[in-house]
């Protein structure tokens, strides 16, 4: 199981420091044919107590003592050929049986790297490790590795995607975190109740079954949609609570920390300037509190939380971080579409909002659940006025913003002089915006 | 709107240069409409001439007015297309009814295509396509002669190494 050397003997590139996963990993991959065979019974349950009525003890046995075997092996070879290593300037990750695939991840194009621990990976002290890169589909993983190497590889990768040299990334350790924000359990608990999406989900679950009964009177019906009714209800509270909980953002060199989760803990990690937009979402019934949860685009990422729930000031203060130099700006400080944009949309224009200061574009929209999302000037892509013929009726323009999220941003509903003058000044502050940006190795002297 | 050797460099805050696509390209959109929809009226025509009766073949002038008003929608649409060069960004604005405005900075492009079918090619068109980091930027100019689209190929490739600026 150990001496990696043996096959180095038809190698062609130089040698590596190349590394295995930990080797509970195998144990993980044992599982893919047993769900395979657990799937096939939930699909077809009649059949499949047909066949196993059938079995002998015997027969069960011989099963066992094939199949166990062969799961172990086929579990045990992925994990054999499975490496990965970290050069100067990428990650390698080389993985595959029969079909090899080989992995170059560019350090510096690096969006975010996770460190996850589900349930059960926390009773064997090991760890994921995953990380974005733009322009793929999935993340790139490396599934299983010890805790403390897991996090000692974070720290290198982050050190070596940053910029310091190769010699001393391994010393660099882990930076120094400080914490900006915790969420207390109870102040999540009240805002997952406050939130009408909850709500929704149990409603559905309690109503949609009996009337379904008293449609079909058909049990079978019933399950097949009261069950993932129930399933989305409990992932829509209780999932939400369980892996919002103990939500901590912290502060490091290395970029932004965040730890979360009750059962399966996750710990983000976001370098310096990569995140492409923030929005910060101001649900209805949250308003009397002030609270606010603050989410965030990074190239590469789906759409991740920064801040689940937090009173205003403080998730401004945060979103300050996140954004250097970047104040929210006030609901004040929002210039609303002009009165005759309720032509082209009534009673919702009232929801729309625009403020450009020095550092972003930030447009609001929704009446009820309010949402204002900011692009820094540095992270725009390009700029777009589009005008619809009611819309030219009323002298009415929408600006788009495209940012590098693959995320749109609009100011819906501008007088069409204002959109005119503001297309070229956003053209003109996205290119002089990223003058001051940080580079890509962040610390790089 | 009439093609023009684009002027080399309008400085930022003066009126853009505005440069139009060629009539070929409209040339070309205009036959094409006239070549399937002519097929369409005749297939249209002929079978429910012959096997309906003949006053039914008064269908296939629907498919001619449909290419009646298409050449007009051609022409105000090739009208509306216009691109210029800035010193720091290309403009690209069309659309009648709904109409659109393109700013891309030169930085923040990616890479540049240039593409051409076997119909484009007869009619001597290029197209050029800028993709940025962000997939909802659709700047592409259909139809421009080859030799301009190669220059503007260079041009931008050049001027967006000059800047570069990436995500």
């Amino acid at each position: 199981m150990t001496a990696p050397g043996v096959e180095d003997g038809v190698r062609e590139t130089p040698p590596l420091d190349e590394r295995r996963l930990h080797p509970v990993t195998p144990l993980r991959r044992a599982w893919a044919p047993i769900a395979v065979i657990i799937g096939w019974a939930v699909h077809d349950p009649n059949q499949a107590q047909e066949q196993l009525a059938r079995l002998t003890t015997a027969t069960l046995l011989i099963g066992l003592a094939v199949f166990v075997p062969a799961a172990a092996l086929y579990g045990f070879l992925t994990w054999w050929f499975t490496h990965f290593a970290v050069t100067d300037s990428e990650l390698r990750i080389r993985t595959g049986l029969v079909f090899r695939r080989t992995a170059h991840i560019r350090l510096e194009r690096i969006q975010a790297v996770d460190v996850t621990q589900p349930l059960l990976a926390r009773v064997a002290g090991v760890a994921k490790l995953k990380l974005d890169v733009i322009g793929a589909d999935k993340k790139d993983e490396l599934a299983f590795l010890g805790e403390d190497e897991a996090r000692a590889l974070r720290a290198e990768l982050l050190a070596r995607a940053a910029g310091f040299a190769p010699e001393t990334a391994h010393e660099v350790g882990e930076a120094p975190s400080r914490e900006l924000l915790r969420v207390p359990p109870r102040v999540l608990a009240v805002s997952l109740v406050l939130t009408g999406a909850t709500w929704g989900a149990l409603a559905a679950a309690l109503v949609v079954p009996p009337l379904l009964w008293l449609a079909t009177h058909s049990v079978w019906t019933v399950l097949a949609t009261g069950l993932p009714l129930l399933g989305a209800a409990g992932a829509s509270s209780a999932g939400r609570f369980v892996g919002e909980y103990d939500w901590t953002v912290g502060e490091s060199p290395d970029g932004l920390r965040i730890d979360h989760g009750l059962l399966d803990r996750t710990h983000e990690t976001v370098p310096p300037g990569r995140v492409q937009t923030v929005r910060i979402v101001e649900p209805l019934l949250w308003r009397r509190r002030d609270w606010v949860r603050v989410e965030l685009d990074v190239a590469g990422s789906s759409n991740s939380v920064l801040v689940p729930v937090a009173p205003r000031p403080i998730a401004e203060s945060v979103v300050a971080r996140v954004l250097p130099g970047v104040t929210v700006p006030p609901r004040s400080a929002l210039s609303r579409p002009p009165r005759r944009a309720g032509r082209c949309l009534p009673v919702w224009w009232r929801g729309y909002g625009l403020a450009v200061s020095d550092g972003v574009f930030a447009a609001r929209h929704g009446l009820l659940r309010r949402s204002l999302s900011l692009v820094p000037h540095a992270k725009v892509q390009s700029v777009r006025l589009a005008q619809g013929p009611w819309q030219r009726l009323w002298r009415i323009a929408d600006v788009h913003v495209d940012t590098g999220a693959n995320k749109t941003v609009t100011a819906r509903l501008r007088d069409a002089q204002e959109a005119a003058e503001l297309l070229g000044a956003q053209a003109e502050r996205s290119r002089t915006g990223r003058r001051d940006a940080r580079p890509d190795r962040w610390m790089a002297p | 709107m009439e093609t023009g050797s684009a002027a080399d460099t309008g400085t930022t805050g003066a009126e853009p240069v505005w440069t139009g696509l060629p009539p070929r390209l409209l040339s070309m959109r205009r036959l094409l409409l006239v070549v399937w929809l002519g097929l369409l009226a005749l297939a249209v025509g002929l079978l429910l001439g012959l096997l309906v009766g003949p006053g039914w073949a008064a269908f296939a002038l629907l498919p001619l007015a449909l290419a009646g008003w298409g050449w007009v929608m051609l022409g105000r649409n090739w009208r509306s297309w216009r691109y210029a060069e800035r010193a720091d960004d290309l403009l690209i604005s069309k659309g009648v009814l709904w109409q659109e405005e393109t700013v891309v900075p030169y930085g923040r492009m990616q890479l540049v295509e240039v593409t051409s079918g076997p119909v484009e090619r007869h009619f001597r068109l290029a197209s050029v396509q800028l993709h940025t980091a962000a997939a909802a930027t659709d700047a592409t100019i259909p139809g421009l002669d080859p030799a301009e689209a190669e220059r503007l190929r260079d041009r931008l490739t050049e001027l967006g190494e000059a800047r570069s600026a990436g995500l």
